[in-house]
């Protein structure tokens, strides 16, 4: 034979053409005309808040975990979403130690890639909405000309240092306005994303199309949006029926993070369903949560907590919707 | 049909047939040595009857079958035989061989023989002329025919399939067959319903080889029930539990045997070759293979002696290109990487696939992400990423109860899976610690099970 060594591997020698970094470093790709739509909405402090957030999430993995679990993008894509649910002024101390969090908590403890139980970005989100209220819900207005180019907030402050009084325009989100001021916005203003509200809220049109393209790619499962989105229109139009005063689909549907939570964190691989059935049962709860805390939650915004409780149930859910074996009678599966 | 002519989940692999489809089955001159493994089949290796230096001709049995569910080893050439060693299988161990030094100059056609005339056999001597032939199953499971053909009295069986699928990327030797010997492939259909007693048949080949397809239609017989019926291309629909479901519609129980769903299942070689042993009165000494992939100069058919080695064959396909890296028997979704040139094929070799460089697959792994793909994939409901995660802690138990004794170890996980995860080398690592462990109850504890499994990387790509 030639002078290479034979190879000895197990069957199958071949391979279907995907691979798990070739899938993360995709949807880090469609993320980046959302980072790009916010800075065009808000200005380039967008820019130094994401690239903290993914500073901070990439350290954690580069020292505690294992070696190489750089390449395969996943921390990379942490700490882009968190980026995106953080407002535009935030400190980028705050930010680096949120997505630090996120990776050491949310996902190194739990033993590395495919173990964590919850979403990483929304453990990080979750770490400094506890921690930072004040900065969390300070939310700058988006910008037009001359002032495109100021930063927004307190972005470049040190690290533990209070915030200055700053000279700053901000403004209710849509979902503030509605839960404590009982105020509604245009439709399309949510849908274009010319409203405040964090990074990753604004443009929904573009999120779906690129969610569209992961979905028609099967990187994501394209159940749990239309599952999320299903829930949630049905029943805040049942609600809405009942009751006029509560805002009604179309603002339920666009505004907040619901269609970066929908698109991007509930389908997240690792921490959603592996049947098809068991995610529509897991968007489904995740549709109702969402509804039941904007409504009457203390909160204006839901679907953080709503994916994380979802999150939790998803071993059970995974048990549960087994499909029967090939050839046996009707009795599922069970662990 | 009483099937959808499809089953669900399964992948779909490149056909990569192109390289053999056309080529019209040759004959290969007798190498200098064959070597016959004992153990060519499923059930108990056969007992050597030579020694060395006893003198055969091709067709004498070297091994005598050992109980029911074994089968006997016919020399494949007249020769000499030098000796009985151990010398390396396809499956990767080392085990006893009769070694054959082949008369140079001996001929390969069939010596005249006194042969019975078949359709005067009952079905009884029928059976028992096969099993004398040393027929087994040539769709690479290698199951004794004759244990097929004569199921206990309790079990009804109704219909005869026969599979020409041939899901295996690359393999074309069923095609050929099909294509080339038509009216051998009926006899034996019709060989094997006397034997059973049924009435009916079903020959399932996959869509991709119409002239396979219109060979097996013009040449069927007016006066029995066989259709030839076209089936969706997907890998696995060659697995008898997936060819079943398809065809007629039955799900063979987890456990269970497709003659309790009142169905055997035959490779449409075997029937070739039932037809043959008929004709000719040779039992199985020579079968076809295909010989392909990239690493081979001259991708070819061939009618092959059984024994022959790799080295030996490959040789005579214009050896190997400069990229060869991996020889694999069998096909590339659960064939077996050899790692010496002096292994020889056995009955059960349908093919050869020598991959080139740019053929093999990567070997490193990342962690399980959890996409599910593997779960759409498996054909029998399973749940490999579960199962794959106890595997790598050695729950084997677990696994158990998960059904891995369901797991046909197809591949379509192993394919699917972006991270590159073994799964079905996991899976085949599991059964047998569990084979180990069931085998020696009373000495064992969980020290029968082997060593911590390894992650894929044996070599780098």
């Amino acid at each position: 034979m030639n002078a290479a060594p034979m190879l000895i591997t197990a069957a199958p020698h071949l391979g279907a053409a995907d691979s798990t970094p070739r899938i993360m470093w995709t949807v880090v790709a469609t993320l980046a005309p959302v980072v790009a739509a916010a800075t065009a909405f808000f200005g380039p402090g967008v820019l130094l808040v994401i690239a903290a957030a993914v500073a901070g999430a990439v350290l954690p993995e580069r020292v505690l975990g294992p070696s190489g679990a750089l390449r395969d993008g996943s921390a990379a894509i942490t700490g882009l979403l968190l980026g995106l649910t953080l407002p535009p002024g935030l400190p980028m101390w705050m930010a680096f130690a949120g997505g630090a969090f996120a990776i050491t908590v949310g996902k190194l403890i739990f033993g590395g890639l495919g173990q964590n139980v919850f979403n990483p970005a929304l453990v990080g989100r979750a770490f400094l909405q506890a921690s930072f209220p004040v900065a969390m819900t300070t939310w700058p207005v988006p910008a037009t000309g001359a002032d495109w180019w100021k930063l927004r907030g307190d972005v470049l402050a040190l690290p533990f240092a209070s915030p200055r009084a700053l000279d700053v325009v901000t403004g209710a989100t849509p979902l503030g306005r509605m839960k404590f001021e009982r105020e509604g916005t245009p439709v399309v203003d949510l849908a274009l994303g010319t409203t405040s509200g964090s990074l990753g809220e604004t443009s929904a049109l573009l999120i779906l199309l690129c969610g569209a393209y992961l979905a028609w790619r099967r990187y994501l499962n394209w159940r749990i949006p239309a599952g999320i989105f299903g829930t949630v229109a049905v029943l805040s139009a049942a609600l809405h029926a009942l009751d006029p005063r509560l805002p009604g689909p179309a603002f339920m549907l666009l505004s907040g993070g619901l269609v970066l939570g929908a698109v991007y964190m509930a389908t997240d691989l690792v921490t959603s369903p592996v049947t098809n059935l068991g995610c529509w049962v897991f968007a489904a709860g995740i549709g109702v949560l969402v509804v039941v805390i904007r409504l009457w939650g203390g909160l204006a915004e839901g679907v953080m907590y709503a994916i994380l409780i979802m999150n939790a149930a998803v071993p059970a859910l995974n048990r549960l919707t087994h499909p029967r074996v090939f050839g046996a009678a009707r009795a599922r599966v069970r662990s | 049909m009483l099937g959808r002519l499809r089953f669900r989940h399964g992948v779909h692999p490149p056909e990569l047939k192109s390289l053999t489809a056309a080529v019209p089955i040759r004959r290969v001159p007798f190498p200098d040595e064959v070597v016959l493994p004992l153990r060519q089949h499923t059930g108990k290796p056969a007992r050597a009857v030579v020694r060395a230096g006893d003198r055969v001709e091709r067709g004498d049995v070297v091994g005598e079958a050992d109980g029911y569910v074994s089968s006997p080893v016919h020399a494949s050439a007249a020769g000499t035989v030098t000796e009985l060693a151990l010398w390396p299988h396809p499956d990767g161990s080392y085990a006893p061989a009769v070694r054959i030094a082949v008369d140079p100059y001996s001929p390969q056609a069939p010596r005249p023989r006194v042969v019975p005339d078949w359709t005067g056999l009952d079905p009884a001597a029928l059976v028992e002329a096969i099993r004398q032939a040393g027929v087994v199953g040539l769709g690479g499971a290698a199951f004794p025919t004759h244990v097929k053909l004569s199921p206990p009295r309790d079990v009804t069986v109704d219909t005869v399939l026969v599979n020409g699928c041939e899901c295996e990327p690359y393999l074309t030797t069923d095609h050929r067959t099909m294509v080339e010997y038509p009216e051998r492939v009926h006899l034996g259909v019709r060989i094997m319903m006397r034997c059973l007693g049924v009435k009916r048949a079903v020959i399932g080949i996959e869509r991709n080889k119409p002239d396979a397809l219109a060979a097996l239609e013009r040449t069927r017989p007016a006066d029995l029930d066989v259709a030839v019926q076209a089936l969706e291309v997907k890998y696995p629909q060659g697995a008898e539990k997936m060819l079943i479901k398809s065809v007629l519609g039955r799900e063979v129980p987890p456990g269970k045997l497709p003659m309790h769903v009142g169905v055997v299942v035959q490779n449409v070689a075997s029937a070739a070759t039932i037809a043959e042993v008929f004709e000719t009165g040779l039992p199985l000494v020579e079968r076809i293979v295909t010989v392909t992939g990239r690493g081979v100069a001259r991708p070819s058919n061939l009618i092959v002696p059984v024994g022959m080695k790799v080295g030996d064959l490959v040789a005579a396909c214009g050896g190997f290109t400069p990229t060869a890296r991996a020889i694999v028997f069998g096909g590339p979704m659960m064939g077996s990487a050899q790692a010496s040139l002096d292994t020889p094929l056995l009955k059960g070799t349908s093919g050869v696939v020598v991959l080139a460089a740019e053929e093999t697959k990567r070997t490193a792994s990342h962690p399980c992400i959890r996409c599910g793909r593997c779960l759409e994939a498996c054909p029998v409901f399973l749940d490999p990423q579960h199962l794959g995660q106890l595997a790598l802690r050695e729950r084997w138990d677990d696994m158990e109860a998960q059904h891995l004794a369901d797991c046909m170890l197809c591949g379509c996980c192993g394919y699917v899976c972006p991270s590159s995860i073994p799964l079905p080398q996991l899976f085949a690592l599991a059964k047998t610690a569990l084979r180990t462990r069931a085998a020696a109850p009373a000495a064992s504890a969980p020290a029968g099970a082997p060593a911590a499994p390894a992650a894929a990387s044996a070599s780098p790509a």
